[in-house]
This record gives C-alpha cells, structure tokens and sequence, in this order.
C-alpha cells in the first residue's frame, strides 16, 4: 500500500495523463518533494519554498491541510491526498502550464 | 398570486413532488436570481431556472456571441451573433418561458457597480471565466450577505460550492487569493469539453432551487469537484477560515477592489 495521491486535471500534463499517482507515506511537503523528483514541475505547481500555495490546496482524506499541520501534515500508507488548484474557466495559469 | 390554467400544467411536475407543491412553485415564482456572466455557465444556469419559473431572472454580460461560443453556451445560436449575450440569452429564456422577467445587463461587473447590481436580488450565481470577477463577487457577496452559488470549470474538470455568508464559508476560506498575475506568464486561452459546463451549471441551478424551496442540504462547507475523464465526483470540505481575509474575525478586506485588467482576463 502507499499513499494515493489525486492529480486534478490541469496537472495531468505532467503526470502523462494519470489522474491518480502513489506517494510515499511521511509529511505532505516531503510527499510532493519526491513526487516532483518524479514527475520534474509538480512540486512549483504546488508549492514553492516548502510552503504550500495559496490558490492550491491539498487534502489529506478529504480535510484540508491548512486546518491540520500545513506543510508538516503527516500522511500514512492508505490515506488519499487531493490536490485542488483554483480554477477559474477561460484561462490557463501557471497551475496549469 | 394565483396560478393560471397554463401555468398549473406547465408547473405540474414540480407541483405533484411533495417537496415542491403549490407552495414551493409559488417560491420560485416569487424568487429573484442574479447570474454572472451569460457564457458557458450562465446559459445552462438560466435556462433550467427559466424553465423553472423563477420571477425575476438576472444575467449581467457585456460581450457580444461569437461563433467559437457556440460549441458550449447553449442560449446563443447563429441567430444572435454580434448579439450582447445577455440579450441573447434573454430572448432564448423568454420564448421557453414568458412567466420569467429576464432582465439583461449589458455591464462588465466591477467594484463600483456590483452592489448596486446584486442588492436587490435573493440569490447570486457565479458563472464566470476569470479570477479576478470571482473574488469580487465573493467579497460582495459577503458584505451584503447574499447566497451565492460558485461553479468554475476548466478543460474536463469543475467545482462547484454555495456560500452562504454569516453561515459558513466563503471563496477565500477555500483559496485566500487569486494566483498572482506574476505567475500568469501567458494568458492563452483554455479549451473546454462543450457539455462541461452544462454538468457543472445543472448543479448550480440545482443549488439554487434548493436554496429557494429550502429543501435538502445546500453545498455550503463543501466543494465538489467534477473529473469528466475519470468520471468521479468527490468532495472535500471547506473549513471556515477564522483567519480568512474576507469573512473571518478581523477582516482584512474592507472594502471591494478591482485586480487590474491585465491580469488574465480573457
Ligand atoms: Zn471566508
């Protein structure tokens, strides 16, 4: 088991297309970290300096991380992490470049 | 007000829904919607409460239909090409239902005038293509404490939420700020499967007869995300942010601003 991990639409260029990807367990910062190392861009999409952006949010089964530990949220194996940016239709941001 | 022969069968699937009834359809009747934009959202969100008999129906849009809309916003037809949207839109609502007062504003929203167009409304919908429309209308929203029903859409992906002020969330609870315009390298436009905004703007109008008949459980607290490819919906929750600039303790934001116009605004 690992940690599933939620791709929204406008990252899936980067994931070649996969809406769900696995993690491993650990914080949520260290999480993105090797899922960067692994699919190169995510990680800026997401956060940047080790802080979390303020127009995406992840969840961790459904609970917003702002509300739990931030950037130091522990994730464990089984749990489901979502990454929702801001989407506002019409345009492509930096998200989603 | 009494209903007419007419209306009786026109109304008559919503009347035998206990839910609904005589007394529900008279709510809706008498009820008062404002929509943001007559684009891909807006034409769905309004033509299903138009078919629902909502009184007063709303839509503020300043561009003109272009033939590259067509493949998405379903009130517009070759017909009315050049056409503001709005008064677009408004002839489509008005022959499917002349019951509706549709009133067209030919305006961009902005901070001077949003409030003197959302005020006398009951509920506000949020059917448009940029960030910078979409915090406004919120803070808005906030300041007079109207219900507003959000929806965004992008490519094969949605969002849905209702806000409703003074009772849990709002937008910037969910994301404090829009991306900054630093980050916006280039505002190239972004393509939409056609029918993504008709599942989107179904559940607005969905929202906003529920708010209206105060039946069931608004989508206030929650979002709900759409992925047509994958064919899921999930929710996840939205906190109240004590710290939210808008609606939390000690508000930041006094009063409403517009972003600048370069910001990617198409
Ligand atoms: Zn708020």
């Amino acid at each position: 088991m690992a940690v599933k991990v939620k791709i929204p639409v406008p990252l899936q260029r980067l994931t070649k297309g996969k809406d769900e990807v696995e993690g491993d367990p650990g914080t949520v910062i260290s999480l993105i970290n090797t899922l960067d190392s692994k699919y190169p861009g995510l990680g800026e999409r997401i956060s940047e300096a080790g802080k979390l952006r303020r127009f995406v949010n992840v969840y961790v089964n459904e609970e917003d991380v702002r509300f739990l530990k931030n950037e130091e949220t522990v994730v464990k194996d089984g749990d489901e992490v979502s990454i929702v940016p801001a989407i506002a239709g019409g345009i492509i941001t930096a998200i989603s470049i | 007000m009494e209903f007419t022969e007419e209306q009786l069968k026109r109304y008559s699937r919503h009347i035998i829904l206990p839910e609904v009834g005589g007394k529900g359809q008279q709510k809706i009747s008498d009820a008062r919607v404002l929509i943001v934009g007559a684009g891909g959202l807006g034409c769905p969100v309004g033509y299903y409460l138009a078919a629902a008999g909502i009184g007063t129906l709303a839509l503020v849009d300043n561009d003109v239909v272009e033939l590259s809309n067509l493949q998405r916003q379903i009130a517009h037809s070759v017909k009315t090409l050049g056409v503001n949207k709005a008064d677009s839109a408004k002839q489509t609502f008005e022959s499917l239902n002349p019951d509706v007062n549709v009133i067209a504003v030919k305006e961009r929203i902005n901070s001077k005038n949003i409030i003197g167009l959302i005020k006398d409304y009951d509920i506000v919908v949020d059917g448009t293509d940029n960030f910078p429309t979409r915090y406004l209308i919120n803070d808005a929203c906030v300041m007079l404490k109207k219900p507003l029903v959000s929806g965004a859409i992008l490519r094969f992906e949605g969002q849905v939420t209702t806000i409703m002020p003074g009772d849990g969330p709002c937008y910037r609870c969910l994301f404090e700020e829009p991306p900054p315009a630093g980050l916006v390298p280039s505002c190239q436009e972004a393509g939409v499967l056609g029918v993504l905004p008709g599942v989107i703007g179904a559940l607005q109008a969905t929202e906003v007869l529920k708010l209206i008949l105060g039946k069931g459980k608004p989508l206030k607290g929650e979002l709900l995300i759409y992925d047509a490819l994958g064919v899921n919906f999930r929710k996840v929750k939205i906190p109240k942010n004590t710290d939210c600039p808008m609606c939390g303790k000690n508000p930041k934001i006094k009063e409403l601003s517009d972003i600048p116009e370069q910001y990617c605004s198409i």
